[in-house]
């Protein structure tokens, strides 16, 4: 009976961490500027390339840094829950065009809608390695000091929004 | 009719094969690039160092190398420029911590564990087979079928 425990145990084990490991997310990756000063930039506006939005100027308020771009299909899929709280006007969105181009990204916010406040432009992806970007979309909370309180990486859904920035979100605003 | 041969066997020497993208003008700052990439990651395919790959991200994170090697910093620098943003994951070789204990110990702990129950087992077996004494009368049995073998029925 013995005999067959051990290697039944031993089997148990395995299948256990197998199951865990199958459940993680290996895209997730924790990011180490969360807590830490948000990098600064300062980038032509997308919709009007002459205009610069610069991070300094968005200090002293709450607001959602959302990376996205044309060609990314994950962005499709987060735009209706970006374009739902823009509505509600909870928290501002700032949205980031990575490694885009100008007209497509014109038009896909024409086509879907355009639910940020002003979007910057980061044609050689340089503000995104300053943030840690590897797929877009990403989603940063950033707090009135301008630190990084949260980063959402792949699409945000409906119930990460309740769930996880929301509440965060509110917090940080009373503060 | 010779000439045309010639000329027919002259052709494909005028298609050049263009040489590989030159990384960069210097090729010592090259050198450094390729011993730095392949000690970091490319974050969006996670298996492959950032030589290896061809992903957009990957092309401009060796840029980004290449300008930092440019600018004279030292490889620690480089290195702690992308740990900051991307975390120790952008190390292929995970430094030694209290939360990579067992990533670096894991391996030798199983080998001891595979080795002591080797030990064990092997001791067990040995036991077994010198425990067993035999009586008188199984000598003599063994001593009859050693000499006469075995009668099948």
């Amino acid at each position: 009976m013995n005999r067959f425990l051990i290697p039944f145990g031993l089997f148990i084990v395995v299948v256990g961490f197998l199951a865990v490991g199958l459940t993680l997310n290996p895209r997730e990756l924790p990011s180490p500027l969360v807590g830490k000063a948000a990098p600064e930039f300062s980038l032509p506006q997308l919709h009007d390339s002459g205009k610069v939005i610069s991070s300094n100027e968005l200090k002293g308020k709450v607001w959602l840094l959302n990376f996205w771009a044309s060609w990314c299909g994950g962005c499709k899929d987060e735009h209706p829950v970006l374009i739902h709280l823009a509505q509600s006007g909870e928290v501002p969105i700032y949205g980031m065009d990575y490694k885009d181009q100008r007209s497509e990204a014109l038009a896909w916010l024409k086509e879907w809608g355009n639910p940020y406040q002003i979007v910057a432009v980061d044609e050689p992806g340089r503000v995104g390695i300053n943030y840690g970007v590897y797929g877009v979309p990403e989603t940063y909370v950033i707090d009135k000091q301008g630190v990084i309180r949260y980063k959402q990486i792949g699409p945000l859904r409906e119930d990460i929004l309740e769930k996880k920035i929301m509440p965060l979100v509110r917090e940080l605003q009373n503060q | 009719m010779r000439w045309l041969w010639v000329l027919m066997l002259l052709l494909p020497s005028l298609a050049t094969a263009y040489e590989a993208q030159p990384l960069a003008a210097n090729p010592q700052a090259e050198a450094r690039l390729k011993a730095l990439a392949v000690e970091l990651r490319c974050l969006v395919c996670q298996n492959q160092t950032l030589a290896d790959s061809n992903a957009p991200l990957a092309e401009d994170l060796r840029r980004e190398v290449r300008e930092m090697i440019a600018k004279d910093m030292s490889d620690k620098e480089i290195i702690d420029f992308l740990v900051t943003r991307y975390g120790d994951f952008v190390l292929y070789r995970p430094p030694w911590k209290l939360t990579t204990t067992l990533l670096w110990l894991g391996p030798f702990l199983l080998l001891g564990a595979g080795a002591t129950g080797l030990v064990f087992a092997l001791r067990r077996r040995q036991k077994k087979l010198t425990d067993v004494t035999l009586s008188e009368a199984e000598h003599g049995r063994v001593a009859k079928l050693l000499s006469e073998g075995v009668h099948r029925p």
